[in-house]
């Protein structure tokens, strides 16, 4: 059949079933993107004659004889559509990934003739992970705050993302847009258990079919335990995990691999692979998993040489501490005020899935290009699990459709790379957006019991926490987010006497893994709960509580052991002026409250600490070169995933070498580029690769001066010497690095608060006025950095009013957007962003990071202001308004 | 070249584009039709073999009965749907926009999705079925003898994604009685979230001779339809909500919490009806 795209005739032969994405992409048209294969998100959308579709959900014999129009047909780098223009203007993306989309329904006479108002409805088929939608939102409405990048200098202004042309255009090639020639799909046969044991698998009818390259099994995979969590040091998780392994611990976890010509074939043979399973007894729930006589998840396992716990109790990890007397303070308190909560799973959704396309290069090396925050720790664990020399590998990611945490593991490289070595051919392996609910990790569920002791004057004398963390079948990131989240959220509190017990704990559920935030929000959600509570029992304002018992300049920064040894310092402390500006901002009026008497109003804060930095190092080493062109060239090997951290980078070389961020070349993370860098977690790309940046940068501009002779200066337009201004490149070519260790490490504060409505009726809330203190030091980028605060309260908003994947037996029962909702426009208010005034000691330019901060003290913030409006208070995430309601109908 | 990796359908082995009535002999428990597609496209389908796609047959998306009543076919799609304009004698038409928006997806789906494949995926939150029921629409079903059988859009939807339709059936098209089409309406709806999936869907409507009927789908497990011959009194109204036993506990919402709001929704309805009572007659507006 014959079609148009973009005005240019196509013609094709689609097979039964192809949907017009598939299609799409197959000819080239790879700006239209598959954010969920279901019609839910608007990633793929296109015009066909002049009307929006869903091109995911579309049949692809209807567009015979039609035209299709994708994003890079309404504009080009150089000749931006208006519309276009207007997202760039804005910062309207942040990943980028859902923008093809956003850029063709905002496009449409439908929405160019709406009124604003009207927004939240016509793009609910529009889902964006990152931004919390308010920069999109100024998109549409052509308000604009960016600068030009072409002026000289950088540092505190609101410069464009390097990219943001070609990402408005559909030109920016994310993992999966680029062509390779002969390229092979693998697909993976799930396990349909929580628990068995593979007694026989016969692959021979897979193997028969035609086009089937080959089948991986448990047979087929090196004995080499790992985990798929990655950290710096390695020895953070534990070797549970193999490649494939005839033991089964969750439903939905690899039983095989097949590797054929086209994904289609590879599912079907898939299904005709026949698999023997003795079923296996399982254990669901995490208080009962470390009862005597509980299933043993890992069981098998040597506790040392796997680094678990407690194997034979389920135990993944655990602290024990206690500071003081804990009890003889509770004994003695005034007031004591004692919960337990619960969090849920939640899903980083990502709009781009995990995947991985492999080849073997000219030199017959394996080259890995990968949706990966961490790219060099995947380089450095695969060469140890397939016993490769690491000149033999390279790994690297193209732009990243987002992150949160999710891409901190290692999910789709290994049976790639396991594939393009047994058969030669490029490989790809594409999660689809139902694996990225059953097969992607998903946020801690926790269990979290408070009890604090106060005095009457509301200072606080005793602080018991007990805390469960459920980190299903495998144990990756689950002794790090047990430690971590029971760390700075408990610090922030000058508490003499405080006990913590805490484990995490395997079960058959779908495995756990790093979230934004790291554990640390559960862990606030109960203990900021629970001092709300000691604010209303005491009878003064929760922000006046907080003054009274945070932790300031000169105290100790530790949980319950006193003589522990921390790199964590006061950099710059920011908490004060943050509680005063979001005390001050929630003064002021917000929307009106809704008519009608079943309107409940309530306000609420809550206060989240978190180091700048992850703990026990964070590498980066930087190479920056001066060009001949007065232009430098950056190799940095973080990635970029929505973040703005190539922003920031651009930045600060413009600043030190007194260029225009436009000239500024960025190479990033590619292990055949810069040497070395830990990856794109914990906060990291500005205060650890930026800081590498900023010493490569330094380095440069001394050289250049020194080589200019004394009295030299640099300045917009080259560097001014005693003979004359001299151009930069003239000083070409010269190479300087950088590196940064990621220690000492700081600390950063976010103070959120919230005006609610509770309808007693329903259970809805409705926000009315939302702001957040931010204590980020210097801020290097206003609206990128208004962007993470504002997407980051966006994402916990959805973990506090909606977002559940329920697990039932095991079985994930959410695995489409349509049944896990994250925020929609219609969802989001605007927030408040209010900077404090602060700045770092530790970081470049004065700056902190905030990444995952701002999520943290949301849904505790929330929740006080729901318990303020209806008197009865939530303990459980997310506050939905069926439980709401049943919190007003007991 | 290869691109990508495709969720298509692959079992998929052919598309039958349809002339006429006659070729859709092809149906079958493994071939069944094909409306928009936006549902079928985004879920697996690995049951199936082929599809047939309606929407080839050239079925005119509504026309006006000679009685004064409404033909919608079945691949009349929501767009066209809501453009239907307004007449003096359809005051329900109102209700035909209400139910659309009630749709989880959003208005670019519209383009694509159409009524029959709505009805007869048989969803709990399925929009048209709310509308259908409240206004006691009848299908005209295509059996493979080359018959048709009508059936009430409430009877045909017996629970979720379960309905009277055997293989090789065909909605053709769903009609409105005059007398439905005349009669007040009105709607709520609650879901989780501001414009998330239906929690509860409440469709109703008051005859002119005052004769009341209110649909509840989204939260049970097949439309429940509640008749009065004229406006209920309030515990009435009650006692006929908590009389449903069909209440479901699912992601988008709790069975208690369902039946809670709905309760509180209709007496809005039957508050909302009440309050229009001896205004003029629609006809002659």
């Amino acid at each position: 059949m014959r079609f148009e795209v973009n005005g240019e005739p196509v013609e094709a032969a689609p097979f039964p079933g192809q949907c017009l994405r598939t299609l799409l992409r197959e000819t080239g048209r790879t700006e239209v993107k598959k954010g969920c294969d279901a019609g839910d998100c608007g990633a793929c959308g296109v015009l066909v004659d002049g009307e929006p579709v869903h091109s995911c959900i579309v049949p692809a014999h209807r567009v015979a004889g039609r035209s299709v129009t994708t994003v890079a047909g309404l504009g080009t780098p150089e000749h931006l559509s208006p519309v276009q223009q207007r997202f760039v203007e804005a910062a309207g993306f942040q990943c980028g990934f859902c923008t093809a989309g956003m850029v063709v329904t905002a496009s449409t006479t439908t929405v160019q003739e709406a009124d604003e108002a009207d927004l939240p409805r016509l793009f609910k088929g529009n889902l964006c992970r990152c931004t919390g939608y308010r920069s999109i939102r100024d998109a549409l409405a052509g308000r604009g705050a960016t600068e030009e990048r072409g002026v000289a200098g950088g540092i505190g202004r609101a410069v464009r993302a390097p990219a943001a042309e070609r990402v408005v255009t559909g030109r920016e090639a994310y993992t999966l847009d680029t062509a390779t020639t002969a390229l092979t799909h693998l697909a993976v046969l799930k396990s349909p258990h929580a628990a068995a044991r593979i007694r026989r698998i016969d692959a021979g009818a897979a193997l028969a079919m035609p086009g089937v390259l080959a089948v991986l099994t448990h047979e087929d995979v090196p004995q080499v335990l790992f985990s798929t969590g990655r950290h710096q040091n390695r020895l953070e998780d534990p070797d549970d995990t193999l490649i494939l392994d005839p033991v089964l611990r969750f439903a939905g976890q690899r039983v095989a691999a097949v590797v054929a010509e086209t994904i289609g074939l590879a599912e079907a043979a898939c299904r005709a692979i026949a698999v023997d399973f003795e079923v296996l007894p399982a254990v669901f729930d995490p208080e009962a998993a470390r009862r005597p006589g509980a299933p043993l998840v890992h069981g098998d396992k040597d506790a040392a040489a796997s680094r678990i716990s407690e194997p034979t109790r389920n135990v993944v990890a655990q602290k024990h501490g206690e500071l003081g007397s804990v009890d003889a303070a509770l004994e003695e308190a005034d007031v004591v005020v004692s919960g337990s909560w619960r969090t849920a799973r939640v899903a980083h959704a990502s709009l781009e899935t995990h995947a991985t396309r492999g080849w073997l290069d000219a030199d017959g090396r394996l080259v890995l290009r990968t949706s990966s925050q961490v790219p060099y720790l995947v380089h450095a664990e695969l060469c140890r699990i397939l016993g490769l020399e690491p000149d033999r590998l390279r790994v690297f990611t193209a732009r990243v459709g987002g992150g949160f945490g999710g891409k901190q593991e290692l999910l789709t490289e290994d049976l790639v790379a396991l594939a393009v070595l047994r058969t030669g051919r490029p490989v790809q392996y594409e999660f689809t957006r139902e694996d990225e609910f059953t097969n992607a990790p998903l946020r801690h569920p926790k269990r979290v019991e408070v009890t604090l002791g106060a005095t009457a004057d509301g200072v606080l004398t005793a602080m018991d926490v007990d805390v469960l963390a459920d980190t299903g079948s495998y144990g990756n990131h689950g002794p790090g987010v047990l430690f971590h989240g029971s760390h700075e959220s408990l610090a922030l509190y000058r508490t003499p006497n405080r006990r913590v017990d805490a484990e995490s704990v395997y079960t058959n559920n779908p495995p756990s893994g790093a979230f934004r935030g790291y554990g640390l929000g559960q862990v606030m959600f109960a203990l900021e709960s629970a001092m709300d509570e000691v604010a209303r029992r005491v009878g003064i304002s929760p922000f006046e509580l907080r003054r009274r018992n945070a932790i300031r300049p000169g105290d100790p920064i530790l949980v319950t052991d006193a003589d522990e040894e921390t790199d964590l310092q006061y950099g710059g402390y920011g908490l004060p002026e943050a509680l005063d500006l979001a005390e001050a901002a929630l003064a002021e009026p917000g929307e009106p409250v809704p008519t009608g008497p079943d309107w409940r109003v309530g306000e609420g804060m809550a206060v989240g600490m978190i180091a700048t930095m992850p703990p026990r190092g964070h590498f980066s080493e930087v190479r920056l070169t001066l060009d001949a062109d007065g232009g430098a060239s950056l190799d940095v090997g973080t990635a970029e995933f929505g973040n703005g951290t190539t922003t920031v980078h651009a930045q600060i070389v413009a600043e030190l070498l007194a260029i225009a961020p436009d000239r500024v070349r960025i190479r990033s993370s590619d292990t055949d580029g810069a040497r070395y860098d830990t990856g794109a977690f914990g906060s990291a790309g500005t205060v650890v690769a930026g800081k590498a940046v900023h010493l490569a940068a330094l380095t440069m501009r001394d050289r250049v001066l020194a080589a200019a002779g004394p009295g030299a200066a640099l300045e917009a337009g080259g560097v001014r010497t005693v003979t004359g201004l001299r151009p930069l490149g003239g000083f070409a070519p010269l190479e300087t690095t950088g590196s940064a260790d990621g220690t000492p490490r700081g600390l950063a504060f976010n103070v959120h608060a919230f005006r609610v409505a509770v309808h007693t009726g329903t259970g809805e809330v409705r926000i009315l006025k939302s702001v957040q203190g931010v204590d980020a030091g210097t801020v290097l980028n206003p609206e990128q950095l208004r962007g993470q605060v504002e997407g980051g309260t966006a994402q916990a908003i959805g973990s506090a009013l909606y977002e559940e994947v329920q697990v039932v037996d095991g079985h994930v029962v959410t695995r489409t957007f349509r049944n896990y909702h994250i925020p929609q426009m219609a969802d989001v208010p605007t927030t408040e962003v209010l900077f404090a005034g602060t700045y770092d000691d530790l970081g470049p330019f004065g700056a902190k990071s905030m990444s995952e901060a701002p999520y943290n003290p949301v849904a505790p913030a929330l929740a006080n202001a729901i318990r303020d409006a209806i008197g009865v208070r939530p303990f459980e995430l997310p506050m939905s308004r069926d439980r709401i309601w049943r919190l007003l109908h007991p | 070249m290869g691109w990508d990796g495709a969720m298509d359908l692959p079992t998929l082995t052919e598309v039958r584009l349809p002339a006429s009535r006659a070729d859709l002999a092809a149906l079958s428990s493994s071939v069944i039709p094909l409306g928009g597609g936006t549902w079928l496209f985004s879920e697996p389908q690995d049951h199936l073999t082929g599809l047939v796609d309606l929407t080839t047959l050239g079925w005119t998306p509504w026309e006006v009965r000679p009685d004064g009543g409404l033909s919608v076919a079945a691949t009349c799609t929501m767009a066209q749907l809501v453009a239907i304009p307004a007449r003096d004698d359809w005051c329900a038409l109102p209700l035909f926009r209400q139910c659309a928006e009630s749709l989880l997806q959003s208005f670019k789906i519209w383009n694509t999705a159409t009524v029959g494949g709505n009805i007869a995926t048989a969803l709990a939150a399925g929009a048209l079925i709310g509308l259908g029921g409240a206004l006691d629409a009848e299908l005209v079903i295509w059996t493979p003898d080359g018959g048709e059988r009508r059936q009430r859009v409430a009877d045909f939807v017996l629970a979720q994604r379960v309905t009277t339709a055997r293989p090789g059936e065909v909605i053709r098209s769903i009609e409105f009685a005059p007398e439905a089409l005349a009669a007040t309406t009105a709607f709520r709806r609650i879901a989780l979230s501001p414009l998330g999936r239906a929690g509860t869907v409440l469709a109703a409507r008051r005859d002119r001779d005052g004769s009341f009927v209110l649909c509840v789908t989204g939260g049970t497990t097949r439309p429940e339809v509640i008749r009065f011959p004229d406006l209920p009194a309030p515990a009435e109204l009650a006692a006929a909500i908590g009389a449903i036993g069909t209440w479901f506990t699912d992601p988008h919402g709790a069975a208690d919490w369902r039946e809670g709001v709905s309760a509180l929704l209709a007496e809005e309805i039957r508050q909302e009806l009440a309050q229009q009572e001896g205004s003029t007659p629609c006809g002659s507006r």
